[in-house]
């Protein structure tokens, strides 16, 4: 892996994560963690679902990222696909392209995004913030979402100083979600969605992971034990994520998991807190 | 070898010149059947479906200004058989109309390998009540894999995307999904005038969405203790926040 | 009360760019008057100052809560900032959160002249980086031990403004003064030191003047 997605993925980023503890922090106070087999049973939760969410969000920002910097001209573009057309094979402009406009699952529909609003400046625009509606829509818990977006905007800061970029000034001013961010920050630093998503798989379960250690003192040799005995299943969450890149954004997987999202926000009500969330 | 075996059933209200709601078109099929009643249309499908291999499916439309509630008479039993089976369930929601849809728990039997897909269209000022409830297993059963993907859109814009995903216990039974609850379930809520405080209790959480909808997800031990959260849940969600002093 | 010594000289090259309020950093160990500096600082300078606050709690909203009951600023002007069990963190290695509070701050109040933040109690190695205080004061007390500023640290030897507060208390603890002072002078290369008690001098006098003459510096090197 190229030296600069190390550093995007060195947990002494400064971007704000040391305050965050992934939900972990709730979970101590709840007493459902409290040495490092529960610590490991909750970050394999974590990674299966908000894990594999933001992977896929931030692998899907990543394509979009490289789409933008890449002179897109018109004859590259294939016709508007149909249904079924997008397999995530193309070349970044395509996949792009695909996501854009096919028909999501089930016949929902997702907004406005074509070929115009992908190659256009404004329309860029326009672009991450439909994706940024569909970290929204993933994220149902109101702290969580705050947690996205102050994370982002952290993420956005350091980003923008070390590998600035047109996609990141973007996200910057909208405020979006971390993984869009990570997903933009990736490509300006020279990364592929695959990157993105393994940055993002391996971020969601680091932060819970250094909680630990700070919240019940617990062996860190015993937690990076923990990590390394998840890596596998990090790149396997990582692999799904990075495989819908090319795809319409609405089939984005969403896996929910509930008691997270209670964690989240009573957290958020709570009068004696270390982590911001 | 899977069997082919795909019963669609449909369900469609308009409301007419007089603006009272009539059913349409009430159509059953196998397993999916459909009977109007004074308060409600119920499903109320053979008990032991669906079947591994059975692919179902219900289109419920709403036309603009009707209203229109479903309900089951049962439980629906996910069991196994000749491959996995699926409910895809398809909602549209006209302008002005208003959709509630509770049936009661499905339950995921053991050996099961069952999809719930569900998606649901709602018109910029349509209103809806959507209920899902899912029960790990028959008593002191061990449950089959169970995945549930629910998108909703209003006014063609995403309003959420929620999925379940329980195939692998040692994912699921870990603390952040459902830790040691049997029972999962939510409640969405869309319209106007809903609350915009989040809120939690046991096994309880009320979610104000971005867009104007609540989302109440709870865990519970059991089928009776998650009704009562969700229920709960949906009335806070639904209270109107008091007006600042 | 209290001696000032020193010439008031400043070490610290930074100024901050044109337009923007001086951030002025705040630490020292648990206990030694963090808040009720700030608080003060806040009564003395609010009419004369556009101020707002940030503050690093380590566990609980109990010092912007502090500042909010004693009605120093109107609570739009405070934001608490949590900081994951690492207050030095959040002020050295990554201060991407109090960057976040100050800028929204800074933007809910345009013309703001002063952003205090406040650190959480930390260790004396705890020392505000230079991308997010612009000047930092370190406060110590008589209490933690008269041999504090001869063993120095990084925030007691480095900080713009070392204070050593709690002055009524050192005859009850046993404290030398006179000894803090130089042992202070000395590590701290002649930067200023303010002998403060908050408790007969609730306006922390002399720390106020400081924080007026770096606000009134920093105007000065601003571009136009």
């Amino acid at each position: 892996m190229h030296p600069s997605l190390l550093l995007l993925a060195d947990s002494r980023l400064p971007a704000g994560g040391h305050a965050h503890s992934g939900g972990l922090e709730p979970a101590v106070t709840a007493g459902t963690v409290t040495d490092i087999p529960s610590l490991t049973a909750f970050l394999r939760g974590r990674l299966a679902t908000t894990g594999l969410v933001t992977a896929a969000l931030a692998a899907a920002a990543c394509a979009l990222a490289v789409t933008a910097t890449e002179p897109v001209e018109e004859d590259r573009l294939p016709g508007l696909p149909r249904a079924g057309g997008a397999t995530g094979t193309g070349t970044p402009a395509e996949a792009a392209t695909h996501r854009a406009s096919d028909p999501p699952p089930s016949g929902t529909t997702t907004g406005t995004v074509n070929r115009a609003t992908v190659t256009g400046d404004g329309g860029l625009a326009v672009a991450w913030e439909v994706l940024d509606a569909e970290a929204d829509t993933r994220t149902p818990s109101p702290a969580q979402r705050r947690a996205a977006r102050a994370q982002g905007r952290s993420l956005a800061r350091v980003a923008l100083r070390t590998w600035p970029s047109a996609a990141l000034d973007v996200l910057a001013r909208q405020g979006a979600h971390h993984p869009l961010v990570l997903g933009a920050a990736t490509a300006a630093a020279g990364g592929g969605p695959r990157d993105a998503a393994s940055i993002a798989a391996y971020g969601s379960v680091t932060g819970g992971a250094s909680a630990g250690v700070r919240l019940l003192g617990l062996d860190p040799l015993g937690v990076n034990e923990a990590l390394g005995g998840l890596a596998a299943a990090i790149d396997a969450v990582a692999a799904e994520a990075a495989g819908y890149a090319g795809r319409p954004w609405a089939e984005l997987p969403a896996p929910s998991a509930p008691v997270l999202d209670l964690y989240a926000e009573a957290h958020a009500g709570a009068d004696l807190r270390l982590f911001e969330s | 070898m899977t069997r082919s075996y795909a019963p669609r059933a449909a369900i469609t209200a308009a409301c007419d010149a007089s603006g009272v709601t009539r059913l349409t078109r009430l159509r059953s099929d196998g397993p999916l059947a459909v009977r109007e009643t004074p308060d409600a249309v119920y499903l109320v499908g053979a008990a032991a479906s669906p079947l591994g291999g059975d692919d179902l499916a219900l289109d419920v439309e709403v036309g603009a200004g009707a209203r229109l509630t479903v309900r089951s008479a049962a439980s629906a039993l996910a069991l196994p058989g000749d491959g996995p089976s699926r409910m895809t369930v398809r909602a549209r929601v006209g302008a002005g109309a208003h959709l509630d849809y509770a049936p009661e728990p499905t339950v995921a039997a053991r050996g099961c390998d069952h999809r719930a897909v569900t998606s649901v269209e709602l018109a910029a000022d349509a209103t809806l009540r959507w209920r899902e409830e899912l029960v790990l297993g028959r008593h002191g059963e061990a449950p089959g894999a169970h995945t549930a993907r629910f998108d909703v859109t209003l006014d063609g814009r995403p309003l959420l995307r929620h999925a379940l995903d329980l195939t692998d216990p040692s994912v699921y039974t870990t603390a952040p999904v459902l830790g040691a609850a049997r029972a999962v379930g939510s409640v969405l809520l869309a319209g106007p005038g809903l609350t915009t405080e989040p809120h939690t209790a046991e096994g309880l959480s009320v979610l104000p969405l971005t867009g104007p909808a609540v989302l109440v997800t709870a865990t519970a031990a059991d089928a009776a203790t998650l009704r009562r959260r969700l229920t709960t849940g949906a009335e806070r969600a639904s209270r109107t926040p008091a007006p600042a002093c | 009360m209290g001696a000032h010594f020193g010439h008031g000289a400043d070490h610290h090259a930074a100024t901050p760019p044109g337009g923007r309020a001086l951030r002025l950093g705040i630490g020292g160990p648990v206990g030694s008057g963090k808040t009720a500096l700030t608080a003060a600082l806040c009564r003395v300078l609010r009419d004369e100052l556009a101020l707002a606050v940030v503050t690093n709690d380590i566990y609980t909203t109990e010092d912007a809560d502090f500042l909010r009951r004693e009605a120093v600023l109107s609570d739009d002007r405070i934001t608490a900032v949590r900081t994951g069990a690492c207050p030095h963190t959040a002020i050295r290695d990554d201060i991407s959160a109090n960057l976040d509070a100050v800028e929204a701050l800074e933007q809910r109040h345009p013309g703001l002249d002063l952003v205090i933040v406040e650190s959480g109690g930390d260790n004396l190695t705890a020392l505000f980086s230079r991308g997010l205080a612009d000047r930092q004061i370190f406060v110590l007390d008589v209490a933690g031990g008269d041999d504090v500023p001869r063993k120095g640290g990084l925030g007691v030897a480095a900080a713009d403004l070392l204070v050593i507060n709690k002055t009524d208390l050192a005859p009850l603890v046993g404290s030398d003064l006179e000894l803090m002072a130089s042992d202070a002078a000395r590590v701290r290369d002649g930067k200023p030191v303010a002998l403060t008690s908050l408790r007969e001098a609730p306006g922390a006098p002399e720390v106020a003047a400081w924080v007026r003459r770096v606000v009134a510096g920093s105007r000065e090197h601003a571009p136009a």
